[in-house]
């Protein structure tokens, strides 16, 4: 059953092959034979019960998309009268009071929550190091990273401890794991998918997606997950796709551009697994033209003005008054502030509050974060004129394969270098989605597949129809070995 | 020592509170005088994962508002963070207008004691969110936190420096107070904080063409203090120049107790608050369309009121004044009118028993228990001879106690009629003239002087009831009608 996908276990407990409690039964024992992962920060105490309920809702023949199937939510959404942690030793005890929107909606929906995945500190980080509760370790090499900031969805998900998870992408924090561990993982339009209840990091760019093992089942997941909130002015009033029932619809006409200069950074084994994609994509019927994106190169410094900036302002709320960690025993409020954020964040949240508190302050506002804001228009232009012409855009995921453990804990550009490729897509709102594409020296790569905005459902038909003719997402890290 | 002419220089911002039912950015009620932390939701406490959502009533207040100064109205308004820490400021940033304020550019026209008119600039008017409060009194060695406050939709109006005396700037706030009331666009009420001013002074001596070092003296919640806080800042910086030193820029407090301001922080140390565009709210569009919408059911301003009552109701330019002035008087007054269209007696009565009532109740007239339908049908009794005005007084008097609750009632159960029977009146005439035959022939004589004194004598016979004038016609016919 762990083995199974998303779609195959919604089959599975509808055509009461097992039950939603038996499922659950196996995917808690695999968690605790796995838990050397670190994928979880919490599971889900009452998970039994929940899985027993919506096995009697399944006897009463409701028919919700997802009910009963026992799914991950990263630990950046809040979850009512759950700990929601956020990574961060400041939110080590927090108690939500209210469900995120995308976990009421997979509620609504019938899924059941076994607990919270792991995370970069308030989604801060490419490997899951910057974590208060642990690195996660990759199910392909426990000595490797997953990435990040979704890398306990990611890995939980590729370990098979549960067939899709939630998942929130900044900068590539869903592409950049999902690749790492090999699976699919779609960042969708931003707008898409409400914010209400996402512990923010940086609000222009934060957007939560589906992590799962097949483009199909991002497609039933994202579905679920979509549309309008009033809660979140800045999601999009735009109708929701059936996405799966796009997925297997002829792609007639389709045309994906290239742009050459990022496949000619990467190295021969990793260019040899992109050429190889483009073969196979051209086997489903489509056709490759070259683009240009003159400013894509800037993307990871726009992105690393905008989100320290944003994140400055957003993480101020943490301030050890009103709730979250309060140091002990300050003698005033100066020490009060002081202490709780000092202690209760770690290094790399801390690094980015100053990056970002310096990018906004008088006589430098003008130099970095309008600057900044100046390309991040560039680079929306470059795309929105490329998709003038294509359909699609392909390009790697990621620089590498997954690195080893503390590899480059202590070297931030080194890390943030891991976003090259991921980043632009946010800094012009526009979905993206990271399929397995290959594999080198044992390590899953990934493809990443731009879409024009809103459509998702076109991005998911490419990926569902590539993993039609190839098996890269059903190779799992225990028959490798 | 000659000491050498000084001019002050005063700028105002004015923090208005809209009225609306829930908060700015929140579904969190806005109404006054609850518990500590009873109307704060997870969006108002900031906690982790919340978002704002902008209410859209306060769009066509601020928009009135810039209608009603002349001012122009922002194509897209868009909301901006200013960082800086406090405990009562959930978020650690409000969420305010920096760069794009919804009004620009307008004008009030304050009037001066020597009759002419100023015009006082307004630079800007944006919307914000009002932070909580600090309870710095209610633990011992602790700083309580209430955040009832912390939401509430601020519109912030800052003039430019156009004042010149702590006089003209009160008549600024008031004149802002006055509009923003008519508009109802806030309830105006300065004891519960919806109208605070900041006052900017600084002095220089006449002729400098700089401008002084100015400081800011927050939160001033009366038009009295206002007045009061801007006199001794403007001796105290003074003062200052005169020993030879500086004033320092700095932000200050007014302390209504000890009539005087005080240092709160020094701008030297303030923070710089970093604003940038807020990510979570979209930009707010207005077209043309939707403004001229909101012109069109633009109220009546103070100053149209007062010219359309001189030139349609014949009232003079100071009683129109005094109606207007008031919008809640100048609606009383109005109701009147459309059941009485003696204006002249509507306003004698506004301005005399009604006033002293009010004032003696300390009430404003919206809580007055005399109805314009009350006070009219009183008029009407005046002007229809039932009653005199005296006895009308006294009917007035019983009204406002709550003793009746018509006229017609008060003055049958109270036998008030005047008495216009002229047969009952003919017999106390008589009477009265039998019994004072030397008055009479006096009268003859040409001392006119006595008539008064019979009149009164009858009045005083009938209890006031008989109407004077009659009385006075009905003695002048006895007398000179040969017998």
């Amino acid at each position: 059953m762990p083995d199974q996908t998303l779609a195959e276990q919604i089959k599975g407990i509808r055509r009461k092959k097992y039950s939603s409690f038996e499922l659950t039964q196996s995917l808690l024992d695999r968690i605790k034979d796995k838990s050397n992962l670190n994928c979880f920060i919490s599971i889900d105490e009452n998970i039994i019960e929940k899985a027993q309920a919506a096995d009697k809702e399944i006897q009463k023949g409701s028919d919700k998309p997802l009910l009963g199937i026992p799914i991950a939510h990263k630990d950046i959404f809040c979850e009512y009268e759950t700990k929601t942690t956020a990574g961060s030793r400041m939110l080590e005890n927090f108690v939500a009071p209210y469900d995120a929107t995308v976990v009421s909606n997979l509620k609504r929906a019938g899924a059941i929550s076994l607990g919270k995945t792991n995370m970069d500190e308030f989604a801060m980080g490419s490997s899951n190091e910057t974590s208060f509760f642990g690195p996660v370790r990759n199910p392909w090499d426990e000595n490797r990273v997953p990435g990040g900031s979704s890398g306990g969805s990611a890995a939980a998900v590729s370990a098979r401890l549960c067939c899709a998870a939630t998942g929130t992408d900044t900068g590539g924090s869903i592409r950049q794991p999902a690749s790492f561990c090999g699976i699919t993982g779609l960042k969708p339009t931003y707008g898409r998918v409400s914010r209400w209840g996402m512990i923010a990091y940086a609000s222009s760019l934060d957007q939560a997606g589906p992590m799962a093992l097949t483009a199909e089942d991002c497609a039933i997941m994202l579905r679920e997950m979509s549309g309008h909130d009033k809660k979140d002015s800045t999601s999009a009033q735009v109708a929701v796709d059936d996405y799966s029932a796009f997925l297997s619809r002829p792609l007639g006409k389709l045309t994906i551009g290239i742009f050459e200069p990022l496949m000619k950074e990467l190295d021969s084994s990793t260019s040899l697994v992109m050429e190889t994609t483009i073969k196979d994509l051209e086997k489903v019927g489509v056709t490759f033209t070259e683009i240009d994106l003159p400013n894509f190169s800037y993307a990871i410094p726009a992105y690393y003005v905008i989100a320290p900036a944003e994140c400055s302002a957003n993480l101020s709320r943490y301030d050890g008054v009103r709730f979250g960690y309060r140091c002990k025993e300050p003698s005033n409020l100066k020490e009060l502030y002081q202490r709780s954020r000092t202690e209760g964040l770690g290094q790399e949240v801390k690094n980015r509050i100053m990056a970002g508190t310096f990018a906004l302050t008088t006589g430098y506002y003008d130099a970095f974060y309008r600057k900044a804001q100046q390309v991040r228009r560039l680079i929306k232009n470059d795309f929105v004129k490329a998709f003038k012409n294509v359909d699609l855009i392909i390009a790697p995921t990621t620089p590498s394969t997954a690195f080893r453990l503390g590899e480059k804990a202590d070297d931030p550009q080194e890390m943030y270098l891991q976003d090259v490729y991921t980043t632009s897509a946010n800094l012009a709102g526009l979905p993206a989605l990271s399929m397995p594409a290959g594999f080198v020296n044992g390590l899953p790569v990934g493809a990443q597949l731009i879409g024009n905005y809103f459509e998702e459902a076109r991005i998911l038909s490419v990926a569902h129809q590539f993993q039609a003719i190839t098996d890269w997402h059903l190779t799992s890290p225990d028959s490798q070995t | 020592m000659i000491i050498a002419n000084w001019e002050t220089v005063i700028g105002l911002e004015i923090h208005v509170q809209l009225s609306t039912k829930s908060k700015i950015f929140s579904d969190a009620s806005t109404v006054f005088g609850t518990g500590p932390n009873e109307q704060a939701n997870e969006v108002d406490l900031g906690l982790p994962g919340t978002l704002p959502v902008v209410n859209a009533e306060i769009f066509p207040k601020a928009i009135a508002f810039g209608l009603s100064i002349g001012a122009e109205i922002a194509k897209t308004s868009y909301f901006d963070r200013k960082n800086y820490f406090y405990p009562d400021l959930p978020k650690g940033y409000q969420i305010t207008q920096m760069d794009e304020p919804i009004v620009r550019n307008g004008c009030i026209n304050i009037e001066l004691n020597n009759g002419t008119t100023k015009s006082i600039r307004i630079n800007r008017a944006h919307l914000e969110e009002d932070a909580g409060k600090s309870l710095h009194d209610s633990f011992p060695n602790m700083t309580g936190v209430d955040l009832n406050r912390a939401g509430i939709p601020l519109l912030e109006i800052v003039s430019e420096p156009d004042m010149r005396t702590a006089e003209e700037a009160e008549k600024y706030a008031k004149s802002i107070h006055q509009l923003v009331t008519y508009l109802s666009i806030s309830d105006g009420n300065m004891a519960e904080g919806s109208f605070r001013c900041d006052a900017n002074v600084s002095v220089r001596r006449e002729g400098e063409k700089e401008l002084g070092t100015r400081t800011e003296t927050k939160n001033i919640n009366s038009f009295k203090f206002l007045k009061n806080a801007i006199n001794f800042e403007v001796k105290r910086q003074m003062n200052v120049i005169q020993s030879g030193q500086k004033v320092k820029q700095e932000t200050r407090l007014y302390d209504s107790v000890k009539n005087e301001t005080r240092p709160m922080r020094s701008k030297e140390t303030a923070t710089d608050y970093r604003y940038f565009p807020e990510p979570d709210l979209l930009p707010v569009s207005f077209d043309q369309n939707y403004i001229d919408q909101i012109k069109k059911t633009l109220p009546e301003l103070p100053s149209e009121k007062k010219n359309r009552y001189v030139r349609e109701h014949g009232l003079r330019e100071s009683e129109a004044k005094f109606l207007s002035n008031d919008l809640e008087l100048a609606l009383f007054y109005e109701n009147c009118h459309k059941l009485v269209k003696d204006s002249k007696q509507i306003v004698n009565w506004l301005k005399g028993e009604m006033l002293s009532r009010l004032s003696d109740a300390e009430i404003t007239i919206k809580d007055s228990p005399i109805s314009p339908i009350q006070l009219c049908d009183l008029i009407k009794r005046i002007s229809d001879g039932t009653i005199s005005v005296t006895i009308g007084k006294k009917i007035f008097g019983k009204l406002w106690e709550g003793q009746s609750i018509s006229v017609d009632n008060v003055i049958r159960d109270e036998n008030l009629a005047q008495l216009s029977d002229s047969k009952q009146l003919d017999e106390l005439i008589n009477e009265a003239i039998k019994k004072n035959p030397k008055q009479i022939e006096q009268f003859r004589n040409g001392k006119t002087k006595v008539l008064g004194y019979l009149i009164g004598l009858i009045m005083k016979e009938t209890s006031g009831k008989a109407n004077p004038k009659q009385v006075n016609d009905l003695i002048l016919e006895r007398i000179n009608s040969p017998k």
